[in-house]
């Protein structure tokens, strides 16, 4: 099986191919011939990228690499390393379940699952592209789906919320594009790999009268940074996200938390952090400090929601914090956590939406005044929302904890003050989580609405049944994750740090030095 | 000699041949009941040129001592203006015949246009160069008030022809400082005088003829006709004056700057760029405001056509090339859009409201799918065809050192995406649905998805314009 990558990506876009052109019909018949087959190309893809996984190695660099040329001067260039084969396995893992949780859509089911298999193709383009300008295409083409998903069957202010995505994160991207097109001038080369042994220049430049320390370097950078810290999203290019969130369809709001955003901190670990160290070592201050922000800021705000759903979307944001200062800690212990951090907050805040939607199809309020006392009528239910309510918080056990307590350990070494505050952030999740989950399962069940509310159904049992294990799993046995990205990441360290050393930067006093 | 001239011109003048043989056949028999027959004899003869221009023998000729230029360049120009002119030309029939002003008389002088447009791109002399742009103006301005009773389209034509009057007057006063200081009308002989320390006279020259040729682009801040008559004009008039006369300028365009004054690139990439970086962002802000589709798409012509510039300031092959490239992405998008709006219809009566569109994907999934993706590919999301247009450009542009442009360019194109998004945005997430006719002509149809489907399955290999592109370049480029 030479093209087993492109094989698994392609799948769920031929899928969507049949049903377009072949699925006829509004009816029953139809509708349900258009959900099985989304769930068989997506569980067919998630089969054989098992394989992928089974024959990865840990530690030997991009494999399975297949490469055909393309359009001018492109080429078409995919494979996996250490970095992306989890996020693969995580988007493959989820869109069986996607499609399960969204079984009972009643309107335009067939485009439903057209927009979800074509983003699904899309998405995992983006961690598999070897290329640049491949990359872009995947990265940026996520937008048209998801654009539609939110616009077509979100919420009551949707039209609001799926312009302000589209714009935020369009905006963003731009600017990204250009900066790779000035890579692709600068090195010569849109390969990644290449790219990766590409040394771009960092003496000072003189832009517009300003002088640039770090040069092009710092540039490419920002320019970069404005792309992935919109789709992080960082504080304070953050507010699309609850927006997107609370109008989004349900199976939207999961693809949203639990892949997407995953997009930006995978950009950052690919492309800003090796291809740019010297710019990433003299910024990282200000990453660490926006991450820290993010924290408690964010989770101050989710604090004051009403909303569940915004509510999970801001404990989303400050989750992400912990990524984006893990990953700028640059350390081991800081970028191993940072990549648990993104798999794990996959399933938790998957299985979080999920729960949310479960109440939302039976209920239809987001609203947390509109329950309470859940666990008197739904005792399924009240267990699997706090399994992922802890998880969320971060219990040891779970897998949430081994993401935070790996990046916190990893930040205290980069910066202890920047630790400090973000630790808080562990308090304060624990603080906006248990109180939502006492809000809406505990007590008495006083709503009269509420009487006849029906626990959990099988099929939803076997939707979170999986996200469950995951979670737990990963929880006790991190080694799981950390045996395959370890290698990957100690190699992308290691060129991290002598680039540094080339560059007569000592990792850590980076900023005084350029300064100077 | 004569013969060899000749023949280098046999496409033209074959076309020219046609056109009048026609109109004298049509004169002394049916007149208008012969329009339709005439329609698809004309596409019929455009195809057939396209073909034989585009496959036939060795290319660099020259003609009449430089007066006429036929290469690479030339060609790739001259197919995409056949090809485009005869689709639409097809697409006209339906609906002009409907609204009775299908007259014989407008697939001629779409023919004849078209002549002109061929001997622009293939000009050597400025005055070739002003020959093929009068022909095609005149006729072009007469098609604009096709429709006589309207008051409109009556104004649309005129205003053209103010204008268009305008235009040529300050492209004429820039030929003739040109020609008082270069002492030649050949780009050959102005390119000799036109190095290193430029005589200010032959700047300023220069500068006259940019002007001249942006008003023809429709580059802000020369585009003020263009919503005025894209709104005026009878549609499938508009859509004609979307897609070849736009190539055809484009192409003289970078002849010109190329051809003659090819060794002060400098002087002339500032111009350009500040075409480019007007026509950008005019384009975006302006069609924000819109609630008629034709002057919607008239501001995104605009928007384009700077993306279009942005190829050109890069004053490189590449740059040339990336234009090409952007002109075959932009026409392709523009006629299934133009399709699309020719087949807006209620109870019979065209329509051109946005807000009409309401709901569409309802009333019609296969055409508001195709118009969506043709709305996305206007904007320039990947992996749709019309991201690669942008790709290009912005690549030329950045490896000239224009990244100043390029980072503006993209923000313009962000601002853009917002009025295609609402047309999507009207199309899928409406609530009612505003009674646009459903059923098409299975001309506009056709035409409709196939160039939907070209921006999707063109991401494969682009259809191999891309290398006859950079040929095409290349020969304009020494």
């Amino acid at each position: 099986m030479d093209s087993l990558i492109s094989i698994v990506v392609f799948i769920p876009l031929l899928a969507a191919v049949i049903l377009a052109l072949f699925l006829r019909g509004d009816d029953d018949a139809a509708n349900r011939n258009a959900k099985w087959l989304a769930l068989l190309a997506t569980a067919a893809s998630f089969v054989l990228s098992l394989l992928i996984l089974a024959q990865f190695e840990p530690g030997a660099g991009f494999q399975m690499v297949e490469e055909y040329e393309w359009i001018g001067g492109l080429t078409y260039k995919v494979g996996v390393d250490g970095i992306s084969v989890l996020f693969v396995m995580l988007t493959t893992f989820l869109m069986p379940l996607v499609i399960l949780s969204a079984w009972e859509v009643k309107t335009r089911v067939k485009e439903y699952m057209i927009a979800f298999l074509v983003l699904e193709t899309l998405m995992l383009g983006v961690f598999v592209a070897l290329d640049l300008i491949l990359f872009y295409l995947f990265f940026e083409g996520g937008l048209i789906p998801m654009f539609l998903i939110i616009g077509i069957w979100g919420g009551a202010n949707r039209i609001y919320a799926a312009f302000k995505f589209f714009l935020y994160t369009f905006l963003g991207s731009v600017l990204m594009l250009v900066a790779m097109l000035g890579m692709y001038v600068d090195a010569g080369t849109t390969d990644i790999p290449a790219l990766l042994a590409h040394e771009f220049s960092y003496g000072t430049v003189s832009l517009a009268g300003v002088q640039v320390v770090g040069g092009l370097q710092t540039l490419l950078w920002l320019a970069f940074f404005a792309s992935f810290a919109v789709k992080m999203p960082m504080w304070p290019v953050h507010t699309w996200l609850p927006d997107a969130h609370v109008q989004a369809p349900t199976a939207g709001s999961v693809v949203l938390a639990a892949i997407l955003l995953k997009l930006g901190g995978y950009g950052f670990i690919r492309f800003s952090l090796p291809m740019f160290p010297v710019a990433s070592e003299m910024l990282s201050p200000m990453v660490l400090w926006l991450s820290a922000i993010a924290i408690v800021y964010t989770s101050l705000v989710a604090l004051a929601q009403q909303d569940m759903k915004k509510l999970i979307a801001y404990s989303s944001v400050a989750h992400m914090g912990y990524v984006t200062a893990g990953i700028f800690s640059a350390n081991q212990q800081g970028l191993d956590g940072a990549i648990f951090q993104m798999i794990s907050h996959g399933f938790i805040s998957g299985g979080l939406f999920l729960c949310v939607g479960v109440i939302y199809d039976r209920m239809h309020t987001r609203d947390i005044d509109g329950y309470g006392g859940l666990v008197n009528r739904m005792p399924a239910y009240a267990l699997i929302f706090m399994l992922f309510t802890m998880a969320n918080v971060g219990l040891p056990g779970t897998s949430g904890f081994v993401g935070e307590f790996l990046t916190l350990m990893g930040m205290f070494q980069a910066n202890t003050w920047v630790a400090l505050v973000a630790t808080s952030g562990v308090i304060l999740s624990a603080a906006y989580g248990l109180w939502l989950y006492r809000r809406v399962v505990m007590g008495d069940l006083i709503k009269e609405s509420l009487r006849s509310i029906k626990d959990l159904t099988p099929r939803e049992k076997w939707v979170f049944a999986p996200l469950a294990v995951m979670t737990i799993l990963l929880g006790v046995y991190p080694s799981l994750v950390t045996d395959i990205v370890g290698p990957s990441v100690a190699g992308l360290l290691d060129t991290y740090e002598t680039a540094l050393d080339e560059a007569g930067l000592m990792t850590g006093n980076a900023v005084a030095e350029a300064a100077h | 000699m004569i013969a060899h001239d000749f023949s280098v011109l046999l496409p033209e003048i074959l076309l020219s041949l046609f056109a009048m043989g026609a109109l004298l056949v049509g004169v002394y028999t049916g007149k208008d009941r012969l329009a339709p027959m005439l329609v698809w004899v004309t596409s019929g003869v455009l195809v057939l040129l396209a073909f034989w221009v585009g496959v036939s023998g060795p290319a660099n000729q020259t003609a009449f001592g430089g007066l006429f230029i036929d290469d690479a360049f030339a060609r790739f120009a001259k197919v995409m203006i056949l090809i485009s002119a005869a689709v639409v030309l097809l697409m006209s029939q339906g609906y002009m015949e409907r609204r009775g002003i299908l007259r014989f008389e407008y697939p001629l002088l779409v023919a004849l246009a078209v002549v002109g447009m061929m001997v622009m791109v293939s000009s050597g002399n400025l005055m070739t160069l002003y020959m093929g742009l009068e022909l095609q103006s005149l006729a072009l301005y007469v098609v604009a008030s096709l429709r006589r009773d309207s008051i409109k389209s009556t104004e649309a034509g005129l205003k053209y022809f103010v204008l268009g009057a305008l235009s040529s007057g300050l492209l004429l006063y820039g030929a003739s400082l040109t020609y008082g200081f270069a002492g030649t009308t050949s780009f050959t002989g102005i390119i000799q005088a036109a190095q290193g320390e430029t005589p200010l006279g032959l700047l300023f020259g220069l500068v006259f003829i940019s002007s001249g040729l942006a008003f023809k682009v429709s580059a802000a801040p020369f585009h003020m006709w263009t919503p005025d008559v894209y709104e005026g004009a009878p549609t499938p008039v508009t859509a004609f004056f979307a897609t070849a006369p736009k190539v055809a300028a484009m192409g003289l365009f970078a002849r010109v700057v190329h051809d003659a004054f090819g060794g002060v690139t400098g002087d002339w990439q500032q111009i350009v760029a500040a075409l480019s970086l007007a026509s950008m962002f005019l384009g975006a802000v302006a069609a924000i405001g819109q609630n008629d589709i034709k002057r919607l798409m008239a501001y995104s012509s605009i928007n384009h056509m700077g993306f279009a510039l942005m190829g050109l300031a890069a004053g490189t092959a590449f740059g040339v090339e990336a234009m090409l490239v952007y002109m075959a992405i932009y026409v392709t998008m523009n006629i299934g859009t133009f399709a699309f709006i020719l087949s807006m219809e209620k109870n019979g009566q065209p329509v051109v409201s946005i807000a009409a569109l309401s709901n569409f994907s309802r009333v019609e999934p296969t055409k508001a799918l195709a118009m969506l993706v043709l709305m996305f590919s206007m904007a320039g999301v990947p992996p749709l065809v019309g991201f690669f247009g942008k790709y290009y450009v912005l690549t030329a542009a950045v490896d000239a050192g224009l990244g100043w442009l390029a980072v503006l360019g993209v923000i313009a194109s962000a601002i853009a995406a917002y009025y295609y998004l609402r047309i999507v945005y009207l199309m899928y997430f409406g609530e009612e649905t505003d009674g646009l006719d459903g059923g098409t002509h299975p001309v506009l149809w056709g035409v409709l998805v196939v160039s939907a489907l070209i921006m999707v399955v063109g991401v494969v290999n682009l259809f191999g314009v891309d290398g006859a592109a950079a040929v095409a370049a290349q020969t304009l480029v020494d």
